[in-house]
């Protein structure tokens, strides 16, 4: 049998563009004449850095991360730039002959200084922030959020609706060492979810995370949460989301041997599509116990 | 600097016993060093292994080779054994062989527990190991040990938690043989200050094991009774508290960082002086900042815990205290950078890998300053960003520290050159795959990638394929090591001088090269 593009084996051997379904054109004409294009899969964006996510927090998370990022560029530049500049030119195969010293007072008072400066005006910024994420009060709508070994619970206070959250029947199934499943034909392997926690769009949502066994913890990079979920403790999470779509994440502490197969899907919905939503439980919470 | 009067009489009865009762009941600081260097190659090479096996597993999404639950015993044993049984060891062994002869003593303070300090490990490993093979499997909580998940253990428990408390009373004495033997066996006229750098950081990293190696056995020893004996100490059900195990074992885990760091900025503090031709910049201020650094290093523990839930005004002062870290660390590296200035170097195998240190450790300073921002680090934690960071700073900092002195030291050890092309093609090597291995993780990790998973989706996959080519060829080049330091053992190269550097400064230098069984039995004279 020939193999697909897809083919993990081959997969590292081409440049990106042949690997996201962007064949160029002679090579697709090529595959689909020998009937090899698949069925095109939805994956994430294969991406480099953080996302800004679709929250305002989240957004903020992002700047801070950038701003310390171009902090840590500019000073690697002056640094490595001043040792590159050293091993070239005072090397003893160009004749250099070495000084002979030891101290200098000014220099060690202005590069104490210059970093405790820097080191300020990043606290300043990153505490404005840490003070916003921790800024709970006053949410549109609470989730008590539970983890277990290997799932999620979801229940909304006051609405009545709850329920688990498993990995996706079709990634359970590829997920095994023998499973004889090319995960690359998998929609979004190992973060999908057979319901996902729907929320609408625009409000405040706060989480109340803990756990039922060992501990978890909760993250959506888009929303910027990761809390753990520790038993015995209810911790304190909360976002906004700007933009409806749907925000993958996955449990993000060793939990055990399905540690990796807990996804997380959140579905950020319009309002009255949330509402159809939690009318849409009742009715099948309903059916369920008359059908009892 | 100094000058030695090193005594020419004989005293044959003091020469090593033969066979394996030399290494036995050996008290030779010398004998130790050489135990305690070789024990730390074997384990660097096992814990490689399985960091080999982590990585295989990783090279493609979909699980290929492992099943999780063996996976995650990987990612336990690997932790624990290249923290406690690679790295530390190596820099103990390091501090028993140059300690005595740099501060011109003759032995350590203290030889009969210095055997045993030695001897403990292959015990304690030798129990850590075996759980590979019991019922339940190793240990597959994470070395950090988290409870309650740690108590779901197997059979492997309790050897866990008594293997822990063995690497920590050797650890603990090995602390406290070196810290008696600086304070009591320095020749006379070497003032404190007057110590080379490898000496100090290596008694203020003494000082931080003996702070902590007691409250991580405390620690697992809570574990063991909430476990056996019906307490709760971390058990929400009845009343106790698992973010505590959390706290304490940080409070344990972060000076463990430096006391894995410390003694490698000492290494390069000696070699880059050596091969610049010029002597160290600011030593006394390099003191302070080591002192500032264990210092801080116990008061900014929960910055492992940004996401446990804790307290506002807790987080922001965490923050604010892991930021400080950085001024000192910086004094360190603007001082080498310094010592550099105007020198003139010359690029042996040694200062080869103090170079890469230097340039690596300083890019793992970054992203550890990157994860000092408390709201980042909310998206940081956990992810192979953070997996990066260590690697960086335990990988071409720690390891390539420990490789830079064996390599600085190996002539005086064994009598010979190294061979220095092979040399130069182990370094080239180990820092090109250091860097393919470690340095995609950063963008996984940014990219989402949670860190111990066992497989994973597959727009991870481009990244994680570059880093277990570069692991598996990290590994390989390793063996390229064995065969040098083999080598040079057994005495296959040209003989080395007692100075074997170009004028390097230290008393290790003024005895013969290998180093006489027994050095300064009459103790050097200091000039200056």
């Amino acid at each position: 049998m020939l193999k697909s593009n897809r083919d993990p084996g081959y997969r590292f051997l081409y440049p990106k563009q042949y690997r996201q379904g962007e064949l160029p054109m002679i090579r697709k004409l090529c595959l689909i004449t020998l009937g090899l294009l698949g069925t095109s899969v939805a994956h994430a964006d294969w991406a480099l850095n953080m996302t800004k996510g679709v929250t305002e927090l989240s957004a903020e998370t992002y700047d801070l991360h950038m701003l310390i990022f171009y902090v840590c560029c500019a000073i690697a530049v002056v640094v490595f730039g001043i040792m590159i500049f050293s091993l070239v030119q005072h090397r003893k195969s160009k004749g250099a002959v070495a000084a002979t010293f030891s101290h200098n007072t000014t220099a060690e008072v202005i590069w104490t200084a210059i970093p405790v400066v820097i080191l300020i005006l990043m606290a300043v910024p990153s505490a404005e922030t840490m003070v916003r994420l921790e800024d709970s009060r006053d949410p549109d709508l609470t989730v008590v959020i539970t983890g277990y070994q290997w799932k999620w619970h979801y229940a909304y206070q006051g609405k009545d609706v709850e329920f688990y959250s498993t990995l996706a029947r079709e990634s359970n199934d590829a997920r095994g060492k023998d499973s004889g499943i090319d995960v690359f034909s998998v929609d979004n392997y190992l973060l999908d979810v057979d319901r996902p926690l729907v929320v609408p769009r625009g409000a405040k949502v706060r989480l109340l995370i803990t756990s039922n066994d060992v501990v978890h913890a909760w993250w959506v990079p888009k929303l910027a949460i990761k809390k753990d979920a520790v038993p015995g403790y209810l911790n304190e999470a909360w976002f906004r989301a700007e933009e409806s779509g749907v925000y993958r994440g996955q449990c993000a502490e060793l939990c055990g041997k399905d540690h990796g197969y807990m996804p997380i899907v959140v579905k950020v919905v319009e309002p009255e599509e949330f509402l159809a939503f939690v009318a849409s439980e009742h009715d099948e919470k309903a059916r369920v116990a008359s059908a009892n | 600097m100094s000058s030695t009067t090193h005594s020419a009489e004989h005293h044959d009865d003091h020469g090593p016993a033969k066979g394996i009762k030399r290494w036995l009941f050996t008290t030779n600081h010398k004998d130790i060093g050489t135990l305690y260097l070789i024990f730390s190659l074997t384990m660097f090479f096992i814990g490689g292994s399985m960091a080999l096996v982590i990585r295989s597993e990783l090279m493609m999404p979909g699980l290929q080779f492992v099943h999780p639950e063996f996976f995650n015993q990987m990612t336990t044993m690997h932790a624990l054994i290249m923290v406690f049984g690679a790295v530390m060891p190596a820099f103990v062994g390091l501090a028993n062989w140059m300690i005595p002869m740099m501060i011109g003593g003759p032995d350590m303070a203290l030889p009969r527990m210095n055997n045993w300090s030695f001897w403990i490990l292959p015990i304690a490993f030798g129990i850590l190991l075996s759980t590979l093979f019991m019922n339940g499997g190793a240990p597959a909580g994470g070395w950090t040990m988290y409870p309650p998940l740690v108590l779901q253990t197997g059979n492997a428990f309790p050897f866990l938690v008594f293997s822990v408390h063995l690497m920590g009373i050797s650890s603990i004495m090995g602390a406290i043989n070196i810290i008696v033997t600086i304070m009591n066996m320095r020749a006379p006229g070497m003032s404190l200050l007057k110590m080379p750098m490898f000496v100090w950081t290596w008694l203020i990293t003494a000082y931080l094991l003996i702070a902590v190696m007691p409250v991580l056995a405390g620690a697992v020893t809570m574990l063991l009774t909430d476990q056996f004996f019906g307490t709760s100490f971390f058990l929400a059900a009845g009343g106790g508290d698992p973010v505590m195990f959390q706290h304490i074992f940080w409070f344990f885990g972060h000076p463990e960082v430096y006391i894995m760091i410390l003694p490698a900025f000492g290494v390069v503090s000696e070699i880059i002086p050596t091969f610049a031709r010029k002597p160290l910049f600011g030593h006394d201020s390099m003191v302070y900042a080591a002192s500032s650094i264990a210092f801080l290093s116990f008061i900014v523990w929960a910055h492992h815990m940004f996401t446990v839930g804790m307290p506002l005004t807790g987080q922001l002062f965490f923050m604010f205290s892991t930021m400080l870290i950085a001024v000192p660390t910086g004094v360190k590296v603007f001082n080498w950078m310094a010592t550099m200035w105007k020198g003139s170097m010359s690029f042996e195998t040694p200062m080869l890998f103090s170079l890469a240190f230097l340039f690596l450790f300083t890019i793992g300073g970054f992203s550890g300053l990157m994860l000092a921002i408390a709201p980042a680090d909310v998206q940081y934690h956990d992810t192979y960003f953070v997996v990066a960071h260590f690697h960086y700073v335990l990988v071409p900092g720690s390891v390539f520290g420990i490789m830079a002195a064996a390599y600085y030291w190996l002539p005086k050890w064994t009598g010979v050159m190294y061979d220095e092309k092979l040399g130069k093609i182990h370094f080239w090597a180990s820092a090109i795959f250091v860097n393919l291995t470690f340095f995609p993780m950063h963008f996984l990790g940014l990219a989402g990638m949670p860190r111990r998973i066992p497989d994973y989706s597959t727009q991870f996959a481009d990244f994680n394929m570059m880093a277990s080519i570069g692991a598996i060829g990290f590994g390989l080049s390793q063996l390229l090591f064995v065969y040098i330091i083999i080598k040079a053992a057994r005495g296959n190269g040209v003989k080395a001088t007692a100075e074997v550097w170009d004028n390097p400064r230290g008393l290790e230098w003024t005895v013969p090269s290998p180093a006489p069984y027994h050095t300064f039995e009459n103790p050097p004279t200091i000039k200056e």
